[in-house]
């Protein structure tokens, strides 16, 4: 068996709720990080109330809903956070959401390698066939990533978001087991101990 | 699409918590049926308490429990029910089942809901594997599952203490592919 | 054979201990990012968890132990400095039938192959037969769990079921076995351990 929580420059950690409403009410302060992880405006919340919904979320630890920290491997830094939610078990496919507050890190491979790490425990720990996510046409980089791990484009909501003046697309990349599976044999199959 | 909910000697249903409440209420009234279902001591509930039960349980709202009522097609006599709980992410149901009406034991009803079930879980729920346990004591329902496919895996000996006697517990699994060929499904 | 003086919760260089609401959480937090251990450990998906969700783990374990009476939980601590190296618990118990299923994990690597899993296993069963008065124990380990599967037929447990491809890891499927020990079995051995336990 392997250590599936970590990746080249990452580790994926414990979700803690008190910790991560202050890391969130801090990044959101950076209104580019706010609009590419919020498709409406919303009002920042106060840690307090962020805290409350994620301790229910987290605590329950539903077989459909994985939470993580990103924490970098040189100085265990918490630089993001990320989600795992299964839509429907017949189908076996999951929505991912994925975060990297910490501006620094952005463009230099740290959401590529936190998007492998996240697919390898999706197909190889909970057994999906496919991943989904939802990213926003006014965010390149990130399209980038995640073409990088894999992710095919699927289609898009035409004109769905409205920023700047300007109406956006909403874009829907994914993800089959196969074509995981191929990009990676050598680590698919371990064998016994 | 074959009708899932048919089979050749009954149908499943489970909009009827009032219905399975009455009828379970009686038969607990039976020992022998409780003590070939269960390996925990035999127990009775009020008409109140299954029918609460019964209401929670029969909304297969959560996608790891389903529940259902079996009515006979020729007199549409509710006789028993059938429960699948399923471990998601490994892709495994535990199957349990019981024909109440003792009037319906040793005529082929346990093995047609059996199938039903097992069509239900590989077909529509996709599972990879179904399990299920009984007593060594209830023969008839080794030789029904046997029918249905399921495959001997193995006893775990003694873990049951009635009457002064020790007895085990056999524990069966079918896998998809099995069932599968079984079936003649190309799926 | 023992008597009630002889003592059942320790070990030579481990003893078994209640949980430490304070001290526990933080170390135990730490195991759950081991995947390594928490894939031998739990046929559940491996899931990071924070001090303060072990915490709640921990309440919720307390009340249940008081509420259905159907579980005994230890923790397993170094004598030295009584530090948390591992737990152990009978489960799922069938009093009519006189049954349990036993629970073992050692934390960390560094602290396993020193012997500490075999006494406090040791330790489990004679809880088990010997105050618990059981019957039969039972054990459900996945076939990549080598350590663990040396370990039960080291104290003469029968593996009893295979149930096929019952879990899927790392994109494939394993099979789950089931051991069990009966007390007589459990007895019969028990005089070897008893002289190594002396010793």
């Amino acid at each position: 068996m392997n250590d599936i929580f970590s990746g080249k420059l990452v580790r994926l950690s414990a979700f803690d709720p008190e910790e991560m409403s202050k890391a969130f009410s801090r990044w959101s302060r950076n209104s580019e990080y706010f609009r590419l992880a919020n498709s409406s405006s919303r009002p920042m919340q106060s840690p307090k109330q962020a805290s409350k919904w994620m301790e229910e979320e987290v605590g329950e630890m539903s077989p459909a809903s994985y939470f993580f920290t990103i924490r970098t491997l040189a100085d265990d830094k918490l630089i993001g956070e990320l989600n795992l939610d299964v839509v429907d078990w017949s189908g076996r496919d999951a929505f991912v959401g994925l975060g990297i507050g910490e501006t620094e890190y952005w463009s230099k491979g740290y959401g590529t390698d936190v998007m492998n790490i996240l697919l390898r425990f999706a197909f190889t720990e909970i057994n999906l066939r496919r991943v989904t996510l939802t990213v926003f046409e006014y965010n390149p980089r990130a399209i980038r990533s995640y073409e990088k791990a894999g992710f095919q484009h699927e289609g898009r909501l035409r004109q769905v978001l409205n920023k700047e003046g300007k109406r956006w697309d909403m874009l829907y990349m994914g993800i089959l087991r196969e074509e995981w599976l191929e990009r990676h044999t050598q680590g698919a199959v371990t064998g016994a101990g | 699409m074959k009708d899932i909910f048919r089979g050749d000697l009954v149908r499943i249903t489970n909009e009827e918590p009032d219905a399975y409440a009455k009828a379970n209420v009686r038969w607990q009234l039976d020992s022998e049926y409780g003590r070939l279902l269960d390996s925990e001591s035999v127990r009775m509930f009020s008409e109140k308490a299954i029918k609460e039960w019964s209401e929670k349980n029969f909304q297969n709202s959560k996608p790891e429990r389903h529940q259902f009522t079996v009515r006979t097609l020729a007199e549409d006599k509710l006789i028993g029910f059938f429960g699948l709980y399923v471990e998601l992410v490994h892709s495994e149901a535990w199957v349990g089942i019981g024909i109440g009406e003792r009037d319906f034991w040793s005529k082929g009803y346990g093995t047609d809901v059996m199938n039903v079930c097992l069509r239900y879980a590989f077909l529509e729920l996709g599972v990879q594997r179904v399990s299920l346990g009984l007593h060594e004591y209830n023969p008839r329902a080794l030789r029904s599952y046997e029918k249905a496919g399921f495959v001997l895996e193995g006893r775990t000996r003694k873990d049951v203490l009635r009457e002064g006697k020790r007895t085990d517990t056999f524990w069966m699994g079918i896998l998809r592919e099995e069932w599968l060929q079984k079936n003649g499904e190309t799926l | 054979m023992f008597d009630i003086q002889t003592q059942l919760f320790e070990g030579e260089h481990i003893r078994f201990g209640p949980i430490d609401h304070e001290k526990d959480a933080e170390i135990e937090s730490k195991w759950t990012h081991d995947s390594d251990f928490m894939r031998m450990m739990e046929i559940a998906p491996a899931r990071p968890l924070s001090v303060a969700l072990v915490k709640k783990q921990y309440e919720k374990l307390e009340k249940e132990l008081d509420e259905n009476k159907n579980q005994f939980y230890f923790t397993i601590r170094a004598r030295e400095d009584d530090r948390l190296i591992g737990k152990a618990s009978v489960q799922w118990i069938e009093w009519a039938n006189g049954n349990g299923f036993l629970r073992l994990g050692i934390g960390e690597a560094e602290n396993r192959g020193k012997g500490y899993g075999t006494q406090a296993f040791r330790m489990l069963l004679r809880f088990a037969f010997a105050e618990l008065n059981l019957f039969r124990v039972s054990a459900i380990v996945p076939e990549y769990n080598v350590a663990a599967i040396a370990l039960l037929k080291k104290f003469g447990f029968v593996q009893e079921v295979c149930r096929r491809k019952s879990l899927e890891r790392d994109g494939r499927r394993w099979d789950l076995y089931v051991f069990g020990l009966l007390r007589d079995e459990w007895q019969y051995s028990h005089a070897g351990d008893l002289q190594q336990a002396e010793a």
